[in-house]
């Protein structure tokens, strides 16, 4: 947690949140890799509390977690800190859902098992539509 | 839900025929009662009617008759009143009076003078009787016994068939004598024979040894059971008896019988019954005809009306036979698309970390100290690889997702074309196994139609599994097109197989009619299209040439949508 937050001046700083373990896991490091701050939680409400002690970029959030539903942390979250732009991930490719969660104001969304690139590249652009917008 | 064909026929069958026997019954009933009814009454006051008549008429000769023989007889006793024995003995004297009579009465043929003894001492007639001897003749022995008597119709001494009336009379010294006359026979028939009614009617004298007094007109008949004509002893006074009997030939005949002569004669008056009640059997006949023809017509209505209502539950049993398919199709597919949902979604996740982990390892072989190790190049290959097939993974569970999202029934907007990209998908497999080649033209312009896309899914999957079908082994294409035409949507499904045959294509539509051996098809699959389409307010025709191919048209009408978001 140190670590993170000496190198957070320059990165961004990511929130993950998904309740399959092996996926936050070597999803976190992937994007660690790539100079990305990527602070990873199992379940929602651990990120909420997370969110009201400090300020992230950017949230990546699952749409179907056990402790809560994507759509409702995604909710929370656009309370808690607006400027935080948040992409969603969907493992049933439900529409609905999506459409749903871009209309709570979230930036984008994509289905799982999604191309690496791809969603840094949306983490990066969601950065710099946040930075522009501070 | 495979209903023995059979057993069914025989059920509709005999269902017509309890439509029609319940029907007939209903309404023959009543009239056969009415009728009936109406029938008997009519026939005992016309039979009542025709005895009076024939009553009356007997009656009325019955008194003619006996007026007749009471005249003859009161014409002889003025004669032995009037006139003394020794007057009568004379020969010219009895002429002359017997012309006196002849001029009044013709039915007088000749008078005689009998002794006690009886010898003829007198006569007056064209026969040459002279001294003729009647003492043992029957009348003389009754006429002796009661002081008249009139006979029956004999042959006599003069071998012509007549009768006599015999009269007694005293004269003032004592003598017995007898005065008789001949009655001319063809005088008194005629009497009898004038009597005719109808076209049978007719009437004779009888005596009481069932000899015929008069000439009956017909001389048929067979020989009269007496005991039943005559009155009882002592109740011949009684009037008119009428019987009906039946004659040896079959015919009924009806007889008015009454006594005459004191009893010893009696008149019968004959008709045959068809005669007699000739107005009652032809209304009978009339009724019979009119009850026969309605019979007729009503069976004919019954089973013309029986059929159709027969028929018309017919459709509806195999309408809603071809529902209760549809709705079981329709929930199976449902199911399926449950069960596909919860599949694609516990796939996805492991496959999406394998395919982080992989890239992970790539990530790591990115860096300098693994650079030079003899494999790389491998280890990169095996990536991409795990890469690929974890992105066909992907591709597969959200084709699976896509169906199950399209599993519900209700309406909602639809993209035509990625319906069918979905279909197209899952009918591939099966496709290649066909060695048949699937291939879409698109036109992106398709705007959304309203419908439930499990419903429009199982349309054209129908379509594509006939299409496939009909390529058959040999290998193909088919070909999926989109278009707009007219406002319409329109989705062209064309095979390159073989066809279907003119005779075929009118029934195509209809339920239960399949080409594929028993077992093998339900006949049901175009049925059901038929009905998902026109739900929607569609059409669904096809073209079809023989040996070149077929294509299935279906025509979505677009809605100008209420809720455009």
């Amino acid at each position: 947690m140190t670590k993170t937050e000496r190198d957070q001046k320059g990165r961004i700083n990511v929130l993950l949140v998904d309740d399959e373990e092996g996926y936050v896991n070597v999803l976190s490091k992937r994007l660690s890799r790539r100079n990305i701050c990527v602070t990873p939680f199992l379940k929602a409400s651990d990120a909420i509390q997370a969110l009201r002690k400090k300020d992230f970029d950017v949230a990546i959030v699952d749409l179907k977690m056990e402790d809560m539903d994507g759509l409702e942390a995604l909710k929370i979250f656009k309370r808690l800190y607006p400027p935080m732009e948040v992409i969603m991930l969907t493992g049933h490719g439900s529409q609905k859902a999506a459409t749903e969660g871009l209309s709570l104001g979230a930036y984008d969304y994509l289905t799982k098992p999604c191309d690496l690139d791809e969603l840094l590249a949306k983490v990066k652009d969601a950065y710099l539509k946040k930075s522009s917008s501070d | 839900m495979n209903v023995d064909p059979d057993k069914n026929r025989y059920y509709y069958r005999s269902l017509t025929r309890n439509i029609v026997i319940l029907m007939i019954t209903i309404s023959i009933i009543p009239f056969i009662l009415i009728g009936g009814v109406t029938l008997y009454y009519y026939s005992r006051s016309l039979k009542a009617n025709v005895m009076a008549y024939l009553e009356v008429i007997v009656t009325e000769h019955k008194v003619h008759i006996n007026t007749f023989l009471d005249e003859k007889l009161a014409n002889i006793q003025t004669m032995a009143d009037t006139f003394t024995a020794k007057q009568l003995l004379d020969d010219s004297f009895l002429r002359k009076k017997l012309n006196i009579l002849r001029e009044r009465y013709e039915d007088f043929v000749d008078l005689g003078i009998v002794d006690s003894s009886g010898y003829q001492r007198a006569y007056a007639g064209p026969f040459r009787l002279e001294d003729a001897r009647y003492s043992d003749a029957d009348w003389f022995k009754r006429a002796m016994g009661e002081n008249y008597f009139v006979s029956d119709v004999f042959l006599g001494l003069r071998g012509l068939p007549h009768f006599i009336i015999a009269l007694k009379k005293k004269d003032p010294q004592g003598n017995i004598w007898i005065i008789r006359s001949t009655i001319d026979i063809e005088r008194f028939t005629s009497l009898v024979e004038n009597i005719t009614i109808g076209k049978t009617g007719h009437a004779f004298i009888l005596n009481r040894n069932g000899e015929f007094q008069t000439k009956p007109r017909f001389e048929k008949g067979g020989r009269f059971s007496l005991a039943d004509f005559y009155p009882k002893e002592g109740t011949e006074k009684a009037g008119v008896s009428i019987v009906e009997r039946k004659q040896d030939f079959g015919n009924k005949v009806v007889y008015a019988i009454s006594a005459l002569k004191n009893g010893e004669w009696i008149l019968i008056c004959q008709q045959d019954s068809s005669d007699a009640f000739s107005s009652l059997y032809h209304v009978r006949q009339l009724v019979i005809s009119i009850a026969f023809i309605s019979f007729l017509s009503v069976l004919v209505v019954s089973f013309f009306l029986a059929r159709a209502m027969v028929g018309r539950m017919k459709m509806t049993d195999e309408e809603r036979i071809k529902m209760g398919e549809q709705v079981i199709e329709a929930g199976k597919l449902a199911s399926i698309g449950e069960l596909a949902a919860g599949i694609a979604h516990e796939v996805n996740n492991p496959v999406a970390i394998m395919v982080e982990e992989a890239g992970w390892i790539g990530d790591l072989l990115e860096e300098e100290e693994f650079q030079d190790i003899d494999n790389l190049k491998e280890f990169q290959r095996a990536l991409a690889q795990i890469k690929a097939q974890g992105i066909r993974c992907k591709q597969i569970t959200h084709k699976l997702l896509s169906f199950a999202r399209k599993t519900h029934s209700q309406l909602t907007d639809l993209q035509l074309n990625e319906l069918i990209e979905d279909v197209v998908g899952l009918s591939e497999r099966t496709a290649r196994y066909s060695n048949v080649k699937i291939e879409t033209e698109l036109d992106r312009n398709i705007p959304l139609i309203t419908a439930s896309p499990s419903e429009i899914q199982q349309v054209l999957l129908n379509l594509i599994n006939n299409a496939i079908d009909a390529v058959g082994k040999d290998g193909g294409t088919i070909k999926l097109s989109t278009h707009m035409d007219n406002g319409n949507a329109v989705i062209d499904v064309s095979d390159s197989g073989c066809g279907i045959p003119e005779a075929h294509l009118q029934r195509i539509f209809d339920p239960f009619f399949t080409t594929k051996p028993v077992g093998k098809g339900t006949g049901l699959g175009l049925s059901i299209c038929y009905g998902i389409i026109e739900k929607i307010g569609g059409t669904i025709t096809v073209k079809s040439a023989p040996g070149k191919g077929t294509s299935f048209i279906v025509r979505f009408p677009i809605h100008p949508l209420e809720k455009k978001a």
